[in-house]
This record gives C-alpha cells, structure tokens and sequence, in this order.
C-alpha cells in the first residue's frame, strides 16, 4: 500500500503524429497540493483532459488508490471521485445558486412517480455549504450571475466537494480573478485540501502557484520537467523553469551582446 | 376624449399600486441581508411584465369598453377561448425558448394536424378517435424528427424548423389535394357523437352553472330562455391545465431545472450530467403536441379541417412568449408568463371590436408590445446578470 492517493504514471497521449504529452508522471498524496506549471501550449489541457477521462492515455497508468483504472468517460473518473472544475465552470448565470449546485443531481422527494426537485433541502444545503467557505450566499435563489468571479469559482469547488471528489483538478481557478479575489480561491483550496482532499491547480501563475503548493510539476512542450517539493524549490527557479524562462535569460544575453557590438 | 381619461386612470391605479406593494418585510434574520421589498422580489420574476400588461389591459378595456357587452359572461367568453388557443401553442413554445431553442414548425403543425384528424375519419373510414391518436403519434414524430435534427447537428433551430415550416405546410397542402382534390375537408361534426376521445377536445364544461346563471337572470339569455354562454369552451380547460402543469414542471422537478440549464449553458449542463440532448429532444415533441391540441380543438370545434390553419401561428407563439419574459436566447421565462402574453394577445385582438378603434390596428399593438417587451426583457436579464 503505497501512501500515494492517486498516481498518474508516464501518461503519454499522442495525436497523429504530434506528441502532445510525454511521459508526465504525477503522484499525489491525500492533502497535498500539487501545481502543475506551464505556458501556453505546454499540454496542460491535454493532461486535465486525460486526467479527467475526456482523453484515453495512448501509454501509461493511472492509480486510484493502489487499484489501477482505466476511464472510458468523464462519467467513470468522477464516479471515482476524480472531479475535474474547468475554467467555465459549467455554472448557470441565469440560475439561482441552488439551482446550479445542484444541477444535474437534484435532490428528490416525495413518493415514487411523483417526485419533485427538494428545493428547500436544496436551498439549505446550498446556503451552508457556501457559508463554510466564508461565502455569504445572501439569498440561495439569488441568480449566479450577480455572483463575484471568485465567488462563483469558490461554488463550482464546493459543489465538486460535495457530491464526493477526493481528487479535485482545477483549471487555471484564478486566472480570470483579481488580486482579492485569487486569494479568496487560493484559500479556500488549502481549505479543501487540509480536509483530505488531492488538488491539482493548473496555472501559468506562479506567484498564485508557490504559496499553496506543497509540490510543481512544470510542463513543457508536452513533456516533464520534474516534479519539486517546495523546499527544493524557489519561486525564481521555477518562473525561469516555465517556458520562455530559458528561453529569456539567452535572450537576454544576445541582446547585450548586440548591445556591446554597437556601442564599440 | 375619454382615453385621456383612461390612461390617467390607469397611471393613477398603477402609482397606488405600487405603493400598497412596496412593504419592507423580514425574510431572513441576517443583519447583513440588505433588505428586499416584495416589489423587488416580483420584480425579479420573469412574467411580471405580462402580468402588468394583462392587468393594464383589462383596465383599458373595462373602461373603453366595458358598457358594450365585451365583459358579459358570452363576451368574456369569447376572448378568453380565443387566448386559451393561442396560450396552448405558446406555452409549449416558451418551455422550448427556455431550453434554448426555437421551433417555427407550429404553425404548419396546425394545419397538418388537422388533415392528420380529417383525412382518415372522412376517406379512410377510421374511427374519430384512431385519427386522433394517429395526429398524435405524427406529433410526436415530427417534433422528435426536429429535436433529433438540432441537436445531433448542432445547426440553430430556426433554420432548421424553417425549413419543417415549409416542409409540413406543402406536405399537408399536396397530400390534401391529391387525396381529397381540394383543400378543405368538411364533414366532421357527425362524428363527434358517441366518439370516446373527442369529447376531451369539443365539450364545454360547466354547463350547469352556466344554465343556473341563466336561470337566475344573471348573464345574458336568447330569446328561447337558454344562456346565451353555454359553458367554458374546452380550449380554455386545456388552456388553464397546461399552464398549471408546466409551470409546476419548472418549478419543481429536475426534468424543469434540466430545461433552465440546458438552455443557459448547454456545455455546462452537459459536464455536470444533464442530458441536454434529451431534454431538447423533449420539448420539440411538446410544442408538436400542443400544436396538435390546438388543431384537435378548432377542428373538431369547426367541424372541418383546413390546410391553411394555423398559419402564422408559431410566431404569435412566439411572440406571446417573449411578452410573458422569456429570452430569446434561453434559460430565462416562465410558462405562466407565456400563459399571460397570450391573454394580452387575445384579449386585445377580440377587444378591439368592442372599440372605436380599426381592427386593422391589432398587428401594429402586437408588434409594440413584443418590441417593449424585448426591451423590457433584456433590461431584467442585464439587472439579474450583473455583478454586485
């Protein structure tokens, strides 16, 4: 029995001849934090995908509690508690908070035949669950629209929680956020995590990345560039890790070097 | 003169109105609750607007007209089968504009109906209540044909249930003409009698109360002694039992939320396991349906099926949902708002004849109102969208 929660191991995922991911290993413990780093392109959507079980890994394994699985659908990851939030979040800004936390899965009452959607079991669900997170839902009926970007970032997790994630994959959470508002998200995902969750936050932020993450991953070009636990780490070494980090510092030099030409 | 007099009733009516609703009240016991008036909350609901529309209706009407006869027991009546035909198609529309889609097909649907009811009673010695199901299972087909079309190619509904406009409307027209050779087919009203299914579509109700009103010289009487109004019409039954139904559908099933999400964000929905193809799939039958019950009532109503009616219609529908708060591009209405544009339609299109006023004018009013609505709509959407 290892201690590891879930364990994604060498995922490689081709597309014709294009080699989107390489070889990407990942391992999580139950409360951990990992951040998985990249820029643009580096295949981080391709991963959550593959993770998510939009995409079947051409090579490699994914662990699920020492078993090891094999997803055909998003339905099979998240009935194993794989719970994957995207950046549109899949909330309805027309629909009142309740109504979008428990879309999909209403809760029911009544007797058989004649069911009907639970609203006010619904409502007080809804409007605790977002007071634990230190969201005052001033009224559960009130339309997400009217809801901060953090706020509703904060409610697509907590529904995810809810209905039974232990590993909980978030897309780019803060990129669309505020300063406050990032901060909101960031510590709400500690939150999750310190009750046991698995959280992989996907982000090109790093300065959102370093403070809660106990471990990065940093992705480029569809392959690993290892995965450091934070004492190993530095917040400059990783920026620099990310793609055009390298890429900057030679930059940097063959402009000085320009520089030195023309001024002789 | 007196409609100066009539809208400064109105404005006046209205301003008290508003007063009288406009009570703080103690919902919730959080001090940092902002405090919301009951007006606010009303405010917030999608079929306000038709509702005051309705009620500013009537108004005008009680005062321009309420001295000729339009709101005795046969007028009223007369207004409200009116609206209750034109409520049946235009709830099912709205259900389907809250799911996000459009379905321009009701109209032909009408007209196809009808023959789907006549043909096979008339030629094919069918048994009135088998053509009767047999337009239903058509229905049915139809508005799964549109359903599975949209969703499976993903093209906008409009186009596609255009298209089934023309489709259905020449298919009813040639099929018509090459088995009957003309138009109309007339003979039906024979075969009501004894029929087991027709009487859900062609009995008036309430007829006793009707006879006692008359009895007690309460409502107007022929000259044989009769009530001039024999009963409520059974489009107006239809009419109050669907709007009851679906609005109970969206408010308090899951099949209802799923109808809100599908058409608010179908990719949403979808990730978090709505069946949006399904639902959409649904609602196509149900305004097919309920254009077969608009059919089954005016036919059997008329005694004969005609190739051209209901044309027209699915735009009134249409209409009659957007004034009742539904948004054009989904998620948002109510089928009781639905229910209520309607009423505004039908009250003002059989009103107008009590009036001074050029009939001709009736399509200038249902352009306006639909206009302001739109408008009026758009400006909730923006205020329930928006960030606090």
């Amino acid at each position: 029995m290892s201690d590891y929660l879930v364990q994604f191991n060498n995922i490689s995922k081709f597309f014709g001849k294009v080699i989107a991911l390489k070889d990407v290993t990942m391992k999580l413990r139950k409360g951990e934090i990992m951040c998985l780093l990249g820029d643009n392109g580096a295949g981080k959507s391709t991963l959550i995908k593959t993770l998510a079980g939009v995409h079947k890994p051409d090579e490699g394994e994914i662990i699920v509690e020492d078993k090891k699985i094999i997803f055909d659908s998003p339905k099979d990851a998240l009935d194993i508690g794989i719970a994957t939030v995207y950046q549109d979040l899949a909330l309805v800004s027309l629909m009142s908070v309740t109504r979008n936390f428990f879309m999909g899965r209403e809760p029911m009452k009544g007797p058989p035949f004649f069911k009907t959607f639970d609203i006010e079991k619904a409502n007080k669900i809804a409007a605790e669950r977002m007071g634990q997170i230190g969201i005052d839902v001033r009224d559960p009926s009130q339309a997400v629209g009217t809801m901060s970007g953090g706020e509703r970032q904060c409610l697509a997790i907590s529904r995810a929680i809810y209905f039974g994630a232990k590993v909980l994959i978030l897309d780019e959470p803060t990129s669309a956020l505020g300063v406050h508002q990032a901060s909101v998200v960031l510590k709400y995902i500690v939150k999750a995590a310190s009750q046991g969750l698995a959280v992989i936050l996907i982000t090109h932020n790093v300065h959102h990345a370093y403070p809660v993450g106990n471990s990065f991953t940093v992705l480029n070009r569809g392959k690993s560039l290892g995965t450091y636990e934070k004492k190993d780490i530095t917040r400059e070494k990783l920026l620099s890790m990310m793609a055009g980090g390298e890429e900057l510092n030679k930059l940097e030099v063959e402009l000085e070097e320009m520089n030195r030409l023309s001024s002789q | 003169m007196k409609f100066h007099w009539a809208f400064f009733l109105i404005f006046l009516y209205m301003s008290t109105k508003s007063k009288s609703i406009n009570i703080k009240t103690d919902i919730n016991q959080d001090e940092r609750l902002k405090k919301v008036s009951k007006l606010k909350l009303l405010l917030n609901r999608p079929e306000l607007g038709a509702l005051g529309g309705a009620i500013l209706v009537f108004i005008f009407f009680g005062i321009v007209a309420g001295d000729t006869g339009m709101f005795s027991a046969y007028g009223m009546l007369n207004f409200l089968d009116v609206s209750a035909n034109l409520g049946i198609i235009a709830i099912a529309a709205a259900m389907l504009m809250i799911g996000g889609e459009f379905d321009l097909s009701i109209g032909s649907m009408i007209g196809f109906a009808g023959i789907c009811i006549a043909i096979p009673a008339i030629y094919w010695g069918w048994p009135l209540w088998m053509s009767i199901v047999f337009a239903f299972s058509m229905a049915v087909l139809v508005g799964y044909f549109n359903g599975i079309l949209v969703v499976k190619t993903g093209l906008p509904s409009f186009i596609v249930t255009l298209a089934m406009l023309f489709i259905l409307r020449g298919a009813t027209l040639a099929l018509t003409r090459l088995i009957t050779g003309r138009t109309q087919v007339p003979g039906l009203r024979v075969l009501i009698e004894n029929d087991p299914i027709a009487w859900i579509f062609a009995t008036d109700t309430f007829k006793w109360l009707f006879t006692w009103l008359g009895s007690m010289k309460l409502i107007d009487l022929r000259t044989d002694g009769t009530p001039l109004a024999t009963g409520i019409p059974p489009s107006v039954i239809w009419f109050i039992f669907l709007a009851i139904i679906t609005t109970w559908i969206l408010m308090k099933t899951r099949y209802g939320n799923w109808i809100f999400a599908s058409g608010g964000d179908k990719n949403g929905a979808n990730n978090v396991g709505v069946p949006v193809g399904r639902v959409k799939i649904s609602l196509f039958i149900g305004t097919a349906v309920a254009a077969t019950i608009f059919a089954t009532i005016q036919v059997l109503d008329a005694g004969s099926a005609d190739t051209m009616r209901g044309t027209l219609k699915e735009l009134e529908a249409i209409a009659a949902a957007v004034v009742g708060g539904c948004l054009l591009t989904g998620g948002y209405g109510s089928a009781i708002g639905a229910a209520f544009g309607a009423i505004i339609f039908g009250t003002v299109s059989m009103g107008i004849f009590y009036t001074d006023v050029d009939t001709d004018w009736f399509k200038v009013f249902l352009g306006a109102m639909m206009l302001i609505a739109v408008i009026f709509n758009n400006y909730i959407r923006r205020k329930v969208t928006e960030s606090k």
